[in-house]
């Protein structure tokens, strides 16, 4: 049997960590514009997309993301693509991302005084002005910190993709564990190393969100 | 063509019925526990000593900042090395404990920390000792103020709750896992069983919306 030193698990976790960071990514900056495209739609008063979106946010938000990924691993087979654990990890966490997203930032638009819409109106501005000039510049301000603290949710997210057998940071630690036979030692690396990455972004997303209270 | 057959699944809705049921008492367990966790986390942290608010503090940012699955796995997989034997459904249960203790205490403690000053000194002038104050002054308003986001977090540990098939305790996601090897029906199993979530999760929400004011903060 091989011997794995401390370092040895440490370093093939760190290197599978890699992958967690990328699938975190790929999640938030497709979640981030699909969100946006629902938030937009709901925003514009498209026919029906003020009904989809709160049917697209509450169904993301009320079933497990496990269950996402499960479908989106059968189902998009079922369509006939080959699927890898990529393909349904991104798509599935995309999707789930966008939900949160739309919904965390449809809060912060609405937390936009109803002065400021009006006086757009009055300014003949279009819709696109409206959210490139008066809106938009507002609610990004208030939308950062509770991104910021969404991403946490997302990088958390990434490691149910080890169940469909995508290989990232939890997915490496099951494989070292049945190579070392050392369990404690290595989940709790694993955790260590999800909550170094974790952290520092969850403290990031407070400090923003005092920052702004004390701006105001 | 795609062709679905949802029937092959429903026609083992009792492995589906007593996953569900599974789920839910799982959840009703850990969120009467957990609760209880997260509202003495909140009390220590927004009134305990220092030094036990600190302790508190370092066990709840190590919860909120690492994944479900790995805390599932390191009790389950690991604590075993130390020489504590676990059940697949005594470890989910510890998980989740844990897990929405950690959450709980932080929205308890918002809470607490947004009682009006004047309702503890009218409390202390009334001679309370500061056990009454609390659970008789504090935590109910407290609790009323922080109900919507507690709900919300115990639908949010239901759903986490799903991961614990991984480990083969017998709740729905793991009943969904069995009838798979059964058909290989895979979509269909998914998609019934992401169906029964969504029915549990909405269920849970408007049954804790009607029973907190009623049994635990109100009057």
């Amino acid at each position: 049997m091989v011997d794995f030193s401390l370092w040895d698990i440490l370093r093939n976790l760190l290197l599978a960590a890699r992958w967690t960071v990328l699938l975190s990514i790929i999640a938030f900056v497709g979640g981030g514009l699909v969100g946006l495209g629902l938030l937009l739609a709901r925003l514009a008063r498209w026919p029906g997309a003020q009904v989809f979106v709160a049917g697209y946010v509450q169904l993301f938000q009320g079933t497990p993301l496990l269950m996402q990924l499960f479908l989106a691993y059968f189902g998009l087979a079922l369509l006939g693509i080959n699927v890898s654990a990529w393909v349904a990890a991104g798509v599935a966490l995309t999707l789930y991302t966008s939900a949160f997203l739309a919904e965390i930032w449809r809060g912060c638009v609405n937390a936009i005084p109803k002065g400021q819409w009006e006086a757009a109106d009055s300014l003949a501005l279009s819709f696109g002005e409206k959210m490139r000039h008066v809106i938009g510049p507002q609610a990004l301000r208030i939308a950062v910190p509770p991104t910021v603290g969404f991403l946490v949710q997302v990088i958390k997210g990434t490691a149910l993709a080890s169940v469909i057998g995508f290989i990232e940071l939890t997915k490496a630690g099951t494989m070292i564990t049945n190579a070392t036979f050392r369990p404690f030692t290595v989940y709790a690396c694993v955790a260590l190393l999800y909550f170094a990455l974790c952290f520092p972004i969850s403290a990031t997303s407070r400090r923003l969100e005092r920052s702004f209270k004390r701006g105001r | 063509m795609v062709a679905l057959d949802f029937l092959a699944v429903l026609e083992q809705w009792p492995a589906l019925l007593r996953g569900a049921a599974f789920t839910v008492g799982l959840t009703t367990v850990s969120a009467a526990v957990g609760g209880a966790v997260g509202v003495a986390c909140g009390w220590a942290r927004a009134w305990g000593a220092p030094r036990l608010a600190a302790v508190v503090g370092v066990y709840v940012e190590l919860i909120r900042n690492t994944p479900f699955i790995v805390q599932l796995f390191f009790i389950y997989f690991g604590l075993p090395s130390l020489g504590v034997k676990l059940t697949p459904e005594v470890a989910s249960v510890i998980a989740m404990v844990v897990n929405l203790g950690a959450y709980a205490a932080e929205i308890v403690r918002a809470g607490i920390e947004n009682t009006p000053r004047g309702q503890i000194e009218a409390a202390r002038s009334l001679a309370m000792n500061e056990w009454q104050v609390f659970t008789r002054v504090v935590l109910p308003p407290a609790l009323g103020r922080v109900w919507p986001a507690m709900v919300s977090q115990i639908v949010i540990v239901m759903l986490g709750s799903a991961v614990c098939g991984q480990i083969a305790a017998q709740e729905l996601s793991y009943a969904a896992n069995l009838i798979l090897s059964r058909n290989f029906r895979g979509f269909e199993v998914y998609l019934i069983a992401t169906a029964i979530y969504l029915a549990v999760a909405i269920g849970i929400r408007q049954f804790l919306h009607w029973a907190g004011p009623r049994f635990i903060f109100g009057r």
